[in-house]
């Protein structure tokens, strides 16, 4: 049975935030509601309450599975969304470079 | 350099304020995410992949110590600690908060900054050859009528709902650094028989979905007709190019369908209708704008470097191949433009750690006349420093970690963000060139290898410039894996080429072995080490590459 999640970017910060089991945004993976194919109308209509009520912008449903009891959104796209760049950036792609030059962990 | 006028100045002030406004309706309510999108994209701002983000216009790729500082602190108080400077010579920051935008904009303003036009279907950030006023090879600085585009384009308010965006770029050089031939409008700055300054006008180049070299279609516009003659070019587009279908909206496609001739025929009956009026260029007026960008006076020809340049070179192999690989000769006398590699072996393309934007802005007060450039190659430019301090420049540019001896070799990649951070993107590109950068990171080797650039994509909207790569890889998502594409033979140069795709696409784990197998069969193949990767791929074509990729057919 496919496994869904709802996502969405919240207005003030632009982060990416899911769905939680008490109808609130985590932006922790772990803590999303993972949603059953039934229960997806509900939920995408209280994102869309929630687009409305300014505190998310444009929800969407994702396809997950659960592994070790964390989502793991199929699409790659959804699976950097939730994680973040996969490479390191700012100071600390610039500290890994140097370590990595002089040969230290 | 180009100093606000109170005009600049109140509309720039103008458009904070009202953002600040349109941020705080759209936070209240009064207005919905439809309503503020438009609004905000108008101000530079995007919803990415993971957070907002902010392109900040940096006209024709100049700024000075100030504004490079204060991009810094922006990068330090409001997003993470760094910017990606991007192909447009524009910079971009990854993280702000939307509810801090207007602040970041109000400081933007008080270094005569702004993040207007960076984004929407309108005149875009006006991009310039990023050695202009100091190249040898230069006719005439460009940079004078990139201001005066600048000027016209700004808030123009018959051209703010393009069919598209529309992409303007100016040379003053024959040999083109700017890659004019694949903008909306490219104009080659140059003189007629007479010494007058005039332009050659291509129109209709582009990258994304439909790769078009642009088409010359007027050989020299004299310098007073610049702005009616881009102005009969742009209402022959605004009028008929296409809005029923955004993949065939550029101006490329409508010069495409149209044929050369008849576009040129039509932007020639608009301009005579035109040219006689209000947009002729006062001579007075290019003369004081032009006054801006005059070299600092205090480049002077100097003669008092040379010999400690030479000795330092010899004392330091590695001080010597960077001078002989990032610096170019500048028009006056004991002096150089030196590139600032922000392609670190293994590193993010074009970006940069506030410590590293505040560093360069003390080398450009400390030796480089308070100037800099931001080149469309991802890279930024001390374009004034005196041969006399090369090597303090070099030895606080290694501590700052900026010292790469790359410029335009096969590490000097240009990578669009791609799918670490891009909404739009297939797959990743920083990755790819980090990997390519790493396994082709010896110094040596890159030196063999020559000239030779590859340009990454993440999708087909091309912003990595994947078509004019010697070398261009292209992202693409193929049953939910990535895959990468080689195309061969492009160049964004003044001998523009659209490169060709080589065959069928190679997974994550191939790619760079596919690039190094390129590579060497360039090598194998190549007369001598004379003959540059580009030169040999024209000479040879495709099959000997095709063969060595995929085997004999
Ligand atoms: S080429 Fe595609 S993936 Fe890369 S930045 Fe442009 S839109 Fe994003």
């Amino acid at each position: 049975m496919a496994l869904f999640l709802v996502t969405a970017n919240r207005l003030s910060d632009g982060l990416v935030v899911f769905l939680d089991p008490s109808g609130g945004w985590t932006t922790a993976l772990a803590g999303a509601r993972v949603i059953a194919p039934d229960e997806l109308a509900a939920a995408l209509a209280h994102g869309k309450a929630q687009h409305d009520a300014r505190i998310v912008v444009e929800p969407y449903e994702i396809e997950t599975t659960v592994e070790a009891g964390v989502p793991v959104p199929v699409r790659l796209r959804e699976r950097i969304r939730a994680a973040g760049p996969t490479v390191p950036y700012g100071e600390a792609e610039f500290e890994a470079r140097v370590a990595a030059q002089s040969g230290t962990p | 350099m180009y100093r606000y006028d109170e005009f600049d100045q109140d509309f720039v002030a103008a458009r904070v304020a009202q953002f600040r406004d349109q941020v705080e309706r759209r936070v209240s309510g009064a207005l919905t995410e439809d309503q503020f999108k438009p609004l905000r994209l108008m101000n530079g701002v995007y919803l990415q992949l993971h957070a907002y983000m902010l392109r900040i216009a940096i006209p024709y790729g100049t700024l000075d110590a100030r504004q490079m500082r204060m991009l810094a602190h922006i990068a330090r108080t409001y997003d993470r600690g760094y910017g990606h400077f991007t192909t447009r010579q524009n910079i971009q920051f990854n993280w702000p908060a939307l509810s801090q935008i207007p602040d970041i904009l109000a400081e933007l303003a008080s270094v005569e900054m702004h993040a207007i036009q960076t984004s929407g279907n309108c005149i875009r950030n006006v991009t310039a050859d990023h050695f202009a006023g100091v190249a040898a090879d230069e006719v005439a600085d460009p940079r004078p009528y990139a201001e005066i585009l600048r000027q016209w384009s700004s808030l123009h308010p018959e051209f703010v709902f393009l069919p598209r965006k529309f992409k303007v770029a100016v040379t003053g050089a024959e040999r083109d650094r700017a890659a004019i031939q694949v903008h909306d409008i490219g104009l080659h700055l140059k003189k007629d028989e007479n010494g007058r300054p005039g332009f050659a006008v291509y129109v209709g180049g582009g990258q994304g979905r439909t790769p078009m070299i642009a088409k010359k279609i007027r050989d020299f516009l004299p310098e007073e007709d610049l702005l009616s003659y881009c102005e009969a070019v742009l209402r022959v587009y605004n009028l008929s190019g296409r809005r029923d279908n955004k993949y065939k909206a550029r101006i490329k496609i409508l010069v495409h369908e149209t044929g050369e001739e008849e576009i040129r025929r039509q932007v020639e009956e608009e301009w005579e209708r035109i040219r006689r009026g209000a947009l002729k260029l006062p001579q007075g007026e290019v003369e004081r704008i032009r006054a801006y960008f005059d070299l600092p006076p205090s480049v002077r020809p100097r003669e008092d470097g040379a010999a400690a340049l030479a000795a330092a070179r010899a004392a330091d192999p590695e001080f010597d191949a960077w001078v002989r690989q990032n610096t170019v000769p500048h028009r006056v006398a004991g002096h150089v433009a030196a590139t600032v590699s922000l392609k670190p072996i293994g590193g993010t393309p074009g970006d940069a750690t506030a410590a590293q934007m505040d560093a360069v802005a003390d080398l450009a007060e400390r030796y480089g006349h308070d100037e800099l450039r931001v080149s469309h190659e991802q890279n930024l430019v001390l374009p004034h420093v005196a041969e006399a301090d090369l090597k303090a420049v070099y030895d606080e540019l290694v501590s700052a970690g900026l010292a790469t001896a790359n410029a335009g070799l096969i590490t000097d990649i240009i990578a669009c963000p791609g799918l670490d951070y891009c909404a739009l993107a297939n797959a990743r590109s920083i990755p790819i060139a980090q990997r390519l950068s790493d396994r082709f990171g010896d110094a040596a080797r890159q030196r063999e290898i020559g000239e030779l650039k590859i340009k990454i994509s993440g999708c087909i909207n091309a912003c990595g410039h994947h078509h004019v790569g010697h070398i261009g890889i292209l992202g693409v998502e193929k049953k939910g894996e990535e895959f990468y594409q080689i195309t061969l033979g492009g160049s964004g140069a003044e001998d523009a080429s659209i490169g060709e795709i080589v065959g069928r696409g190679f997974s994550t784990e191939e790619i760079v072995d596919a690039v190094e197998t390129v590579v060497d069969t360039y090598l194998a193949q190549r007369t001598g080490p004379d003959e540059s990767f580009l030169a040999a791929y024209r000479r040879l074509g495709q099959a000997p590459f095709k063969e060595a990729l995929y085997g004999a057919a």
